[in-house]
């Protein structure tokens, strides 16, 4: 481990890297230093590659073919159809492309009203914990358990109390309070949307909770003081205090929680197994069933490549919209 | 800062409603898991009949619940610590060095995180299979092919933290062991990673949490002798019966751990999120 223990230390302290040699003797420890950092990152980087980059050289490739459970075993022999696959998920007068823009409004509501309530309730809770008072450390540990909980348990969990005759939300609506006559289904038809969101937010609302509180961790108490002696009442501190500085954790948080929601297939596979209903269809349900239903794998690429390129571009605007305001902030 | 009344009320109400969101399904899992198998066909109730832990016990023989629970065991922890190992001297380079590329990677890195599972999926499958077909190398349907997607799924947050924690340690750390005639890596194992120490358990944490509650890869890339507690809980439901008393015991039982651990290290992942996020 004790690496070229000769060399001065006078020239350890150097700065790391830029500086200029100063003699021709110590020229060669310039590349060698700098290989350091790059070693490190080796590992990490061949296994990105070999995970996430080079699947998705494959996926675009995959998206030109005709890749039918004929060509899986050897794929090389499927045929080049070019953009036919794109043509044929992404035109919006065919029954698929009907079907596709269908799951996508579904996924962009799904994802808004999720992000939107589990930032509302994160934020809530964040606001209210961050004065000390008793049991105070026992409620964020609560609050916090939805998301340590595995996806799994936690919907299964959740699609027992919406089953309809046995379940509590029947149990609860029908025969406690009585508010409904007839029991009704809520994992089928038009309450599927709803349950999903409901799950969701219910998984979801404890990171933004986790972050937000995080973020609250930087706000000086000062400002807060200040504040109140200038007669700021509650509201008059969360506008003017605390969303002011919460501003870099909200740009990060919404961001990924919106894609982590767009994304989402845990949620909806455990709760309605792998075909959703027709209200509650997000897209990577869609995708999975049309891809390992039927076997058509060629489809299945184009329309991931097609989401991935909306993602991407919703990204790039919202980061240069939020980039943009911060400059005339500053 | 006094607190008024009226925030005083607001907060408790806020809290119970919140409270009440949250522990309701909890309640009703741990509750039900002591439930006789007629409570849970019949109609809801708040309290088992006549509470039991027989739901505990037949839930191993229904499915092959140990089975699961090992493979879902070995994969997760090997993934987890294969995952924060690379990490580390990932995150050792990005904090300490400046070096051409190295924004490039970070956003790179953290930009995989984003892109939908569903989109390595298929690619994957492919690969997988036709590797095997190719060279012998059997990764679709076995727990190495798990392990290694597994590990690349928490790569990206587990280097995004490091950074934040490594960037918490004085550099006057790093200089005084370089001082003293350590090389780079000895200054990582002896300086950086022993006051990191917190950090990397956190990490590790959540890189287990994240494999253990993998589903999409779990329900393809598995197959009877391969496959993790993310699936397997779906064998509870047969064609006959639910049983939904033994799916919420067998859930509380996969819950514990993860919870446990997440709960004993939230202090960190919050001083983690808060040197990642907002800097």
């Amino acid at each position: 481990m004790a690496t070229s223990t000769t060399a001065p230390d006078a020239d350890r302290r150097e700065p790391r890297a830029g500086s200029p040699a100063r003699g021709p003797v110590r020229r060669p420890r310039g590349p060698r230093r700098s290989l350091l950092p790059y070693l490190l990152l080796a590992p990490a980087v061949v296994l990105e590659l070999a995970v996430h980059v080079v699947p998705m050289a494959v996926g675009v490739w995959m998206s030109l073919l005709e890749l039918t459970q004929f060509h899986i075993r050897d794929w090389s022999t499927a045929p080049f159809v070019g953009f036919e696959n794109y043509r044929a998920t992404l035109d919006l007068n065919s029954a698929a492309g009907k079907e596709l823009l269908h799951s996508f409004w579904v996924t962009l509501a799904y994802s808004l009203l999720s992000v939107g309530f589990a930032w509302l309730l994160g934020i809530s809770a964040a606001v209210v914990l961050q004065r000390p008072f008793r049991g105070r450390a026992l409620l964020r540990a609560l609050f916090l358990t939805p998301y340590a909980l595995p996806v799994y348990a936690a919907v299964i969990t959740w699609s027992f109390l919406l089953q309809r005759d046995t379940g509590l939300v029947n149990h609860v609506l029908v025969d406690q309070l009585g508010l409904l006559n007839d029991r009704p289904f809520w994992l089928i038809g038009d309450n599927s949307f709803a349950s999903l969101l409901v799950v969701s937010v219910w998984r979801n609302w404890p990171f933004a909770f986790l972050c937000l509180m995080a973020g609250l961790q930087n706000v000086p108490g000062e400002l807060y003081e200040a504040a109140a002696i200038d007669g700021a009442g509650f509201w008059r501190r969360l506008r003017s205090v605390t969303l002011p500085m919460l501003r870099p954790v909200n740009l990060v948080l919404l961001l990924v929680l919106f894609l982590w929601t767009f994304n989402d297939f845990n949620t909806p596979f455990v709760l309605f197994g792998g075909s959703a209903p027709e209200q509650a269809d997000l897209i990577s349900i869609h995708i999975y069933r049309s891809s390992f239903k039927t076997w058509d794998f060629g489809s299945g690429s184009a329309m991931s490549v097609a989401l991935l390129l909306f993602l991407l571009v919703v990204s790039a605007g919202y980061l240069l919209i939020t980039n943009r305001r911060r400059d005339d902030h500053a | 800062m006094r607190e008024t009344a009226g925030e005083r009320w607001g907060r408790r109400i806020v809290l119970t409603l919140l409270a009440l969101f949250v522990v309701i399904p909890l309640y009703v899992m741990v509750t039900s898991a002591a439930k006789p198998l007629q409570d849970v066909q019949n109609g809801f109730t708040w309290w088992p009949s006549r509470p039991t832990l027989q739901p505990f016990v037949d839930m191993w023989s229904t499915v092959p619940l140990a089975r699961y629970l090992v493979n879902s065991l070995v994969v997760s922890s090997i993934a987890a610590v294969c995952s924060v190992a690379v990490a580390i001297f990932a995150a050792f380079a990005v904090s300490r060095y400046r070096f051409r590329g190295r924004g490039v990677f970070s956003v790179t890195v953290l930009s995989t995180q984003m892109f939908p599972g569903i989109l390595f999926l298929l690619p994957l499958f492919l690969i997988y299979v036709n590797l095997g077909n190719a060279t012998g190398i059997e990764l679709y349907a076995s727990r190495t092919g798990l392990v290694i997607t597994y590990l690349t799924f928490s790569l990206p947050f587990s280097i995004w933290m490091l950074v934040g924690y490594f960037d918490s340690i004085p550099r006057g750390l790093d200089e005084a062991a370089q001082v003293d005639g350590a090389g780079p890596l000895r200054t990582l194992f002896q300086v950086i990673l022993p006051a990191a120490v917190p950090g990397v358990v956190a990490v590790t944490v959540y890189a287990f949490m994240t494999a253990w509650g993998e589903v999409l890869f779990a329900s393809v890339m598995t197959d009877e002798g391969s496959r993790t507690l993310a699936v397997g809980l779906q064998g509870y439901s047969t064609q006959f019966n639910v049983y939904w008393n033994q799916i919420m015991a067998a859930s509380l039982v996969v819950s514990i751990p993860v919870v446990v651990g997440f709960l004993a290290l939230q202090r960190y992942f919050v001083a983690g999120l808060t040197a990642g996020a907002v800097k």
